[in-house]
């Protein structure tokens, strides 16, 4: 454990400073560290979930409290305890089949040599409990007492501890090694996120369109890339997005790959809306009730786009996912940037103090827009495209109920 | 960050509060609009009080409070500042900006120095003056002659501008040299020429009537087409019509056939079309003409090549260059339109007024060719000057709307005036217009407008709008409470001014950027906007960005009202903001001044595939408008038509 403190801490501090930009560059990080903080974890004899559980969350809180708008950190957190929830899960059920069969077959050596189908434990036992459970309202019904009735760490501890008596010391090792591997197939997930959505391009974009983005995001960068590779060709408007100016940045990255690249003022944007067939965007979270939390500015644009019946098209990678519903996002999730990225420093120093005198002078400049689902005509994730209200759907795949809040039950607690 | 947010019952949340509503006013009469009370006599300022109209608006309630106080103090206020620092954006009603023509103007941020300008110009209309005075009939413009032999005469005023005709240019040069030694041989000449010149003309006339009329028989189309593209050639190329057989060029004779009045009377309902300049012939023929060297920018967008778009930052050193080889451009009109290239004037206030004053300048200095007569040689000279103007830059809808009144007026003078008579007449009416349709006009806005600023209020506005800097003001000083949202965009950054000048007064003012119009948007009570024009299916056509303001306030149920004068309105209509716009110099949008950490648009012009738009204007559509306060008082967009009908023709009248 002590091991892993610097490393989180470095990571805390580069996320207070904001040094870490993107939410993708942070969900790997996030992962990266978690999977540290995994590795050097030691396991006790009993309750090794648990504790393992425990050890995640209690760093996932610090950095979550690190920067609470950066809402990837949140969701790799509880990406990370579901994955330990599902292979332990998804042993204690080998451990089951396999003392009806043979006790020893699924020992460590075994699982070395063909980690094929280990490496997607967590995917297998998902697949495993979704077709033990189709869905339906009454496993719904079913599920819901049991596990919110049931504190999770004394459940999975009551399981694995009927079940650890037998093989000790080869399942804790296992259960670390398959939530380590679980993590490294995320963070491998993570970073070809774009690639996978970049995949589908070519289902949404027709020769000669016209497409319109704003923000600078690399999956919508592979995303057009990938139809241009396709050998369609089309015109993209890129609102350059005044104060941090992603867009010239996107828009030379798509003139530099032969696309044919229009920069716009933000002011432009009702104007030139009309002549758009589509609009493709990045996102900074999709939240699941379908809402989307992206870059300033967006929401003009998404409103531009819904009064010319332009289909709003997000894309996000499932690291954007966020199992939250939110509540007066605009305020509770966004961030305000400094001023001086639109008056110069100085020039109104004296006013911006309210306590001088009437003429107060307050700069607002925010670094979020909240989209609301209904403005949202499709989401394109890495899974394939899905509609604002199914997300909460897909989102259920990802996490487990119990993890939802992350601080609440600790801070209860302590 | 929670604290910040008040609840929205602030204002309540769907009881919209507008049209004739007066929050201030505790008097039962205002709360409703009386459709019976909309026939008394509205505003004793008002310039239309004798007239009774469908969509005249109940007089106002505090007649008293808003005559007296409306912006006296402002205006005050105003002509102190204005020695401080240059007002972009805002007219200035009591600073004389353009007033005294050659005198040094507070812009003085053009390419050449004020003191430079004052004294090009003035030596240049001394030598004007001078040349016109010993040799009365050097001085008149031949424009609307249109036999090659008067290119004479052309080459006489504009050294050379021109391409010669195909016949002998050497022979045409000779001519204009002797003509510059012997100032009386050359008017012998002149003479002589133009006699057979009407003659021939009126022939022609005719005989292009017939076919006119043969060809109206059959089909019409083509005569429609010829028709509807007379007005723009005609304003555009009188400045320096080619020569050339006069059978073979069509424009002459439609020339002559917008000349008549019967034609022209028909004509005058119908708005000319705008050059289009994905039109290659008429592009072409433009530049040959033009005065302002434009060159063609590179990476243009394809979506909008009936736009002219051009490099920028060489047109203007180009243009003093010139100075003294443009004779036929008025040194007054001159500076105007270096001051419209250079972009020391903007504003649709500013830019009219700045035209009219320098039309007043040129008529006063005007005097009638021998053979002419005012009316026609001064429409024509008009005309040349405002496709000067529109080389500099396009013309606003409210300069259009000047434009023409102008010209009726021309048109309407009494045959028997004299010529200073004509001229003063001209003149006074030109202050008129300016007094009444802008200065009076943006008083009595102002006082309705104020009364929809409660107290308690957030009101936003984008931009910079005198009208709604006004406004704000006035409502400021009648002691309202209320804080004010600026927001802005790039490139022209416009409300940092206004900022600066809120500020100074006094004013609570949150300041923001138009992408985080959505954030800000939940706390705001009402929008104030301005507008360049409103449109007759009332659309506003506006600074770009007004359309994304209202549209986001119309989504979050804000009010939005619009601060416009009549003479603003057109008959035009629009529902895009692509099909009619201007382009902005792209450079702006490429580069961000003190941001040297974006360098991702350096070079973009090397690059094929990039373009750069900078659009000026947007339409915003009418169902994000909850009303248009103009000086007839405050209607929903749906009556701005029947303000163009009822008062378009006042314009003539006044």
């Amino acid at each position: 454990m002590p091991d892993v403190q610097p490393l989180v801490n470095g990571f805390l501090s580069q996320l207070k400073k904001r040094k870490i930009e993107g939410s993708q560059a942070t969900a790997k990080q996030t992962a990266e560290v978690l999977r540290s903080v995994i590795s050097q974890q030691r396991l006790p004899h009993t309750n090794q979930a648990g504790a393992l559980i425990d050890a995640v969350r209690a760093v996932g809180e610090q950095l979550i409290a690190a920067n609470p708008v950066e809402i990837a950190v949140g969701n790799i957190v509880r990406r990370v305890l579901h994955i330990i929830r599902e292979e332990d899960l998804s042993l204690a059920t080998d451990a089951i089949a396999g003392l009806g069969i043979s006790a020893g077959s699924d020992d460590e050596d075994d699982v070395e040599q063909d980690d094929h189908p280990v490496l997607s434990a967590a995917a297998v036992a998902a697949a495993a409990r979704s077709t033990l459970r189709p869905p339906s309202l009454q496993t719904l019904l079913e599920d819901m007492p049991d596990s919110a009735a049931v504190p999770h760490t004394s459940s999975s501890g009551g399981e694995s501890e009927g079940k650890s008596r037998s093989d000790k010391g080869s399942r804790g090792r296992k259960l670390k090694h398959d939530v380590i591997e679980a993590v490294n197939d995320l963070i491998q997930d993570i970073s070809t996120c774009h690639e996978q959505i970049a995949e589908q391009a070519v289902e949404h974009i027709h020769h000669n369109e016209v497409i319109l983005t704003l923000g600078s995001s690399r999956t919508v960068l592979e995303f057009l890339c990938a139809a241009k590779e396709k050998k369609r060709s089309f015109r993209v408007f890129v609102v350059e997005g005044a104060p941090r100016y992603q867009g010239h940045v996107l828009a030379k990255d798509l003139a530099a790959r032969g696309l044919q690249a229009t920069v716009i003022t933000d002011s432009a944007v009702f104007a030139m809306i009309s002549r758009v067939n589509m609009v493709i965007v990045g996102a900074h979270a999709v939240m699941a009730n379908g809402g989307v939390i992206a870059p300033v500015g967006l929401n003009m644009v998404a409103l531009a786009a819904q009064r010319h019946a332009v289909p709003f098209v997000v894309l996000a990678g499932s690291h954007k996912l966020c199992p939250l519903y939110p509540h007066n996002p605009e305020v509770l999730l966004n961030e305000l940037r400094s001023p001086s990225e639109l008056l110069d420093f100085g020039e109104f120093s004296d006013c911006l103090d309210s306590a001088s005198g009437a003429g107060s002078l307050h700069v607002v400049n925010p670094a979020f827009d909240y989209v609301p689902p209904k403005l949202v005509s499709l989401f394109i994730t890495d899974t394939g495209g899905h509609n604002p209200s199914y997300m909460y759907r897909l989102i259920a795949d990802y996490y487990s109920a119990d993890d939802l809040v992350v601080k609440g039950r600790t801070t209860a607690g302590s | 960050m929670e604290g910040r947010r008040f609840p929205r019952t602030v204002i309540g949340p769907k009881v919209r509060q507008v049209g004739f509503f007066a929050p201030a006013a505790p008097e039962p009469s205002s709360v409703e609009p009386d459709p019976v009370d909309s026939s008394s006599p509205p505003l004793l300022d008002s310039p239309v009080s004798n007239s009774l109209s469908p969509v005249m608006i109940p007089p106002p309630r505090h007649l008293s409070e808003r005559t007296a106080a409306v912006p006296v103090p402002e205006l005050g206020f105003r002509r102190q500042a204005s020695g401080d620092f240059i007002h972009i954006g805002s007219y200035n009603p009591s600073v004389s900006l353009l007033g005294p023509l050659p005198a040094g103007s507070p812009s003085s941020r053009v390419g050449f120095g004020d003191g430079e300008l004052s004294e090009e110009s003035s030596t240049a209309g001394c030598f004007r003056r001078s040349s016109s005075g010993s040799f009365p009939g050097g001085g008149f413009d031949m424009s609307s002659l249109k036999h090659p032999e008067n290119l004479v005469g052309d080459n006489f005023a504009m050294a050379g501008e021109l391409e010669k005709p195909v016949g002998g240019p050497e022979k045409e040069e000779e001519v204009a040299k002797e003509a510059l030694h012997d100032p009386l041989s050359c008017l012998e000449l002149l003479k002589t020429k133009t006699k057979t010149t009407k003659v021939e003309r009126r022939a022609l006339q005719e005989a292009q009537r017939a076919a006119k009329a043969a060809s109206k028989a059959e089909g019409g189309k083509v005569v429609a087409k010829s028709n509807r593209a007379a007005p723009a050639k005609y304003s555009k190329e009188s400045l320096q019509r080619k020569g050339g057989p006069p059978a073979a060029s069509p424009m002459s004779t439609d020339k002559k056939v917008s000349d008549h009045p019967f034609e022209k009377e028909k004509k005058k309902d119908m708005p000319p079309p705008r050059m289009q300049f994905d039109d290659k012939n008429r592009v072409e023929k433009a530049k040959r003409r033009a005065i302002v060297n434009q060159t063609e920018a590179t990476n243009r967008v394809e979506l909008f090549r009936h736009l002219p778009q051009y490099e920028y930052g060489n047109q203007l050193p180009d243009l003093q260059l010139k100075f003294f080889q443009l004779d036929s451009v008025h040194p007054a009109v001159l500076k105007v339109g270096s001051f419209y290239l250079a972009g020391d004037i903007l504003g649709g206030n500013a830019r009219c007024i700045a035209m009219l004053r320098a039309f007043q300048g040129a008529i006063k200095d005007y005097r009638t060719p021998c053979d002419k007569t005012l009316d026609r040689d001064l429409t024509a000279k008009i005309s040349s000057y405002v496709s000067f103007f529109t080389q500099c830059r396009p013309l606003s809808i409210s300069m259009g709307n000047a434009i023409r009144v102008l010209k009726s007026r021309i048109a309407k003078l009494p045959p028997s005036y004299s010529e200073s008579e004509a001229k003063t007449t001209l003149c006074s009416d030109i202050d008129r217009f300016i007094n009444e349709k802008i200065v009076l006009a943006d008083k009595v806005i102002v006082g309705h407008a104020a009364t929809k600023i409660r107290d308690g209020d957030i009101v936003l506005t984008y931009g910079s709008s005198c009208v709604v800097e006004m406004t704000l003001l006035h409502a400021f000083a009648l002691g309202k409470q209320f804080r004010v949202v600026l927001v802005d965009s790039r490139p022209k950054i416009e409300g940092r001014s206004l900022l600066r000048r809120l500020v100074a007064k006094g004013l609570s003012c949150t300041y923001t950027h138009i992408n985080a119009i959505s954030y800000i948007m939940h706390e705001v009570t009402r929008v104030f906007l301005g507008a360049s024009g409103v449109l007759s299916n009332g659309t506003v056509f506006s600074r770009v960005g007004t359309a994304c303001v209202a549209m986001v306030a119309h989504a979050f149920r804000v009010p939005v009202l619009i601060c416009c004068e009549a003479y603003k309105f057109h008959e035009r209509v629009l529902l895009d903001s692509i099909c009619s716009n201007e382009l902005g110099d792209k450079e702006a949008v490429a580069r961000v001044p003190g941001r040297m950490d974006l360098s991702s648009l350096d070079n973009w012009t090397s690059k094929d595939n990039m373009q750069i738009l900078n659009l000026m204007y947007d339409a915003t559509p009418s169902d994000y408008v909850s009303m248009i306060v103009t000086d007839y008082g405050m209607v929903p967009p749906t009556s701005v038509p029947a303000i163009v009908r009822e008062y378009g023709r006042e314009y003539s009248l006044i």
